[in-house]
C-alpha cells in the first residue's frame, strides 16, 4: 500500500533504439518554451525498450498488466478533457503478475502511420507521443515520451503565380505579383508591386505574413490571427509607372506548413498581406493566401531506409501526387 | 530549368518606367491653407473668419484653384455632415472654447491672437485630412465647403 510508505513502486523509462543516430526537431510547447524532441515520419517505424525499475529492490511489485501505447491526438484548449485520438496503437508488453527484480521490455510499433505534423498552436495542440504503463490495483504508474511529426511534400506540379489588379477608384491603381502561390518553409517570396495610378500621398508599404488558425466546426468556428513577419519593401512616396521589387526570404521566420481542415477539427493558413500606408496613416491593404509546405532534407548516407523513403513521398493538397512504385514498396514490406 | 537546390531570386520582369512619369509632375497634389483670420461684425456678434485656399491636380475637385471663406461652425458643420454620412472616422477639430466666451476675462476672450492662431493651425491640420481621404473626397458637403462661394445649410446631402 504506497499510502503507508512501504509499497514498492517503480520508475518507468521509455529508450528508442535508435537515439543515437535519430535526429531531432525543435518544437514550440504550449508555454512558449523551445525543445527538442526525436523527429518521425509518416510510416516509420518506431521501436524501442520500456525499462521498468523497482524503487525497493528486492521487493515485488504486483501489477495488473504493462503495456506501452503510440498514440496521435488533437488537444482544443477551450475543451480540454476531450483529446481526439486519431493514431491509437497498443501492445502488451506483459501479463498481469509480479515483477521480482527491475526489468526490460522491447516493443515495437511498425510502420506507424502519422498522417499529420505536429502542431502546437494559440487554441489547439497536435501531438504524438509513446506511454508506457504499469497498470495497478489502486493508481497507476505511467510514463510519456513525446516525439515530433514533419509531414514532407514534393514541388507541386502546379505552381502558378499571383497576378493581380486592384485599386481604389480614381486613387490609387496597383498591380502586384508574386512568382508562386506555393511556397517551402525555406523558400523566396520574389514579386513586384507596378503602380498604375497613384493620387493618394503614400509613405511606405510593407508586405505582412499572417498566420490563421482556425478551431472548431459550424457555429463555434474561432479564428485565431497572428502577424508572423512585417516587411517594409518601399518608403517614399511612389508615382504612376513605378515597380518596387519583392524579396522576401522565409526560413527567418518561424512557420508551419499549411494545414487544412486536420481530422476535421482545425486548419492554418497563411496570408500574404500588401499594406500601403499614407500620409495621414491610412492603410490600404490587399491579402492573399499562399500555401506553405516542407521540403524534405537532401537525402544522406545516414539517414535510415524509412526515413529516405519518407522524405521522398509524395503529398499535395489533395493527394494526387501519391508515388507510386515508392508507396508500392513499403505496402510490401 | 535552375538547379532546385538554389532558390530562384530572380526578379520578375517588369515595363521601365516611362520617363514622363518619371519626371512629370505629381498627380497627387493637394494643398489646403487656413489664413488671414479676420474679425467681422460688432459688439456682441464678433466672430473671426478665415481664409480657406485650396491648390489641387486631384480630378475629383472642380475648381484646381479655389478661396472661400469660412469661419468655426462651418468647420463643425463639415464635420458633422461626415460623420453622418461617410464611414470615415472624422479627426477632431480645435476645441469649442466656450470659457473663452464668458465675460469678465483679464485677455481679450475668443479674438485674444494666441488663441486664433492655435485654432487657425489646428483648422487647417483638420482640413488636409479630411480632403485627402478618399471616401470623404465622395461626399457633397466636402465640394460644398472648399469650392463653393457659401455653405447652404439646406443643402441636399449626398455623394458626388
Amino acid at each position: 500500500m504506497s499510502f503507508f510508505g512501504f509499497g514498492q513502486s517503480a520508475d518507468i523509462d521509455i529508450v528508442l533504439n535508435d537515439a543515437e543516430t535519430r535526429k531531432k526537431a525543435e518544437h514550440k510547447s504550449e508555454d512558449g518554451r523551445k525543445d527538442k524532441y526525436f523527429l518521425f515520419y509518416d510510416g516509420e517505424t518506431v521501436s524501442g525498450k520500456v525499462n521498468v525499475t523497482l524503487k525497493y529492490p528486492g521487493k515485488r511489485l504486483e501489477h495488473n498488466g504493462i503495456k506501452i501505447e503510440f498514440i496521435g491526438q488533437i488537444e482544443l484548449y477551450y475543451d480540454r478533457g476531450n483529446h481526439h485520438e486519431f493514431v491509437s496503437l497498443v501492445k502488451d508488453l506483459a501479463r498481469p503478475g509480479e515483477l521480482t527484480q527491475s526489468q526490460t521490455f522491447d516493443f515495437e510499433f511498425t510502420h506507424v502511420e502519422k498522417p499529420y505534423e505536429s502542431y502546437t498552436g494559440q487554441n489547439v495542440k497536435l501531438r504524438y507521443f509513446l506511454r508506457a504503463t504499469v497498470s495497478r490495483r489502486l493508481n497507476d504508474v505511467s510514463k510519456e515520451l513525446d516525439i515530433v511529426v514533419h509531414t514532407l511534400s514534393s514541388y507541386p506540379e502546379l505552381n502558378s503565380s499571383i497576378k493581380m489588379e486592384v485599386g481604389i477608384e480614381d486613387c490609387l491603381h496597383i498591380e502586384f505579383e508574386y512568382n508562386k502561390s506555393k511556397y517551402h518553409l525555406k523558400d523566396v517570396i520574389v514579386g513586384k508591386i507596378y503602380f498604375l495610378l497613384v493620387r493618394i500621398k503614400i509613405k511606405h508599404m510593407e508586405i505582412d505574413i499572417i498566420k490563421r488558425e482556425t478551431t472548431g466546426t459550424g457555429p463555434n468556428v474561432y479564428h485565431e490571427n497572428d502577424t508572423i513577419a512585417k516587411y517594409e519593401i518601399m518608403d517614399g512616396a511612389p508615382v504612376r509607372g513605378e515597380s518596387i521589387p519583392i524579396r522576401l526570404f522565409l526560413a527567418g521566420y518561424e512557420m508551419t506548413p499549411s494545414m487544412r481542415d486536420i481530422n476535421k477539427k482545425f486548419s492554418v493558413r497563411y496570408y500574404l498581406n500588401l499594406v500601403l500606408i499614407d500620409e495621414e496613416e491610412r492603410r490600404y491593404f490587399k491579402q492573399q493566401e499562399i500555401t506553405l509546405w516542407r521540403k524534405g532534407d537532401i537525402v544522406r548516407k545516414s539517414m535510415s531506409h524509412q526515413a529516405i523513403i519518407a522524405s521522398q513521398r509524395f503529398e499535395g493538397s489533395s493527394n494526387p501526387e501519391k508515388s507510386q512504385t515508392q508507396s508500392n514498396e513499403e505496402d510490401d514490406s | 530549368m535552375t538547379d532546385p537546390s538554389v532558390a530562384d531570386t530572380r526578379r520578375l520582369n517588369s515595363k521601365p518606367q516611362d520617363l514622363t512619369d518619371a519626371y512629370g509632375p505629381p498627380s497627387n497634389f493637394l494643398e489646403i491653407d487656413v489664413y488671414d483670420p479676420q474679425i467681422v461684425g460688432v459688439g456682441r456678434n464678433r466672430y473671426t473668419n478665415y481664409e480657406v485656399r485650396m491648390r489641387t491636380n486631384l480630378p475629383i475637385f472642380k475648381l484646381k484653384d479655389s478661396c472661400v471663406r469660412r469661419r468655426y461652425s462651418d468647420f463643425e458643420w463639415l464635420k458633422n455632415e461626415l460623420e453622418r454620412d461617410s464611414k470615415i472616422v472624422v479627426p477632431s477639430l480645435p476645441g469649442k472654447a466656450l470659457k473663452r466666451q464668458l465675460p469678465f476675462r483679464g485677455d481679450e476672450g475668443l479674438f485674444e491672437e494666441s488663441f486664433i492662431e492655435e485654432r487657425r493651425s489646428g483648422l487647417e491640420q483638420f482640413i488636409n485630412r479630411i480632403a485627402g481621404h478618399p471616401l470623404a473626397q465622395n461626399e457633397r458637403c466636402l465640394h460644398m465647403f472648399l469650392q463653393d462661394e457659401s455653405i447652404d445649410r439646406n443643402y441636399i446631402p449626398g455623394k458626388v
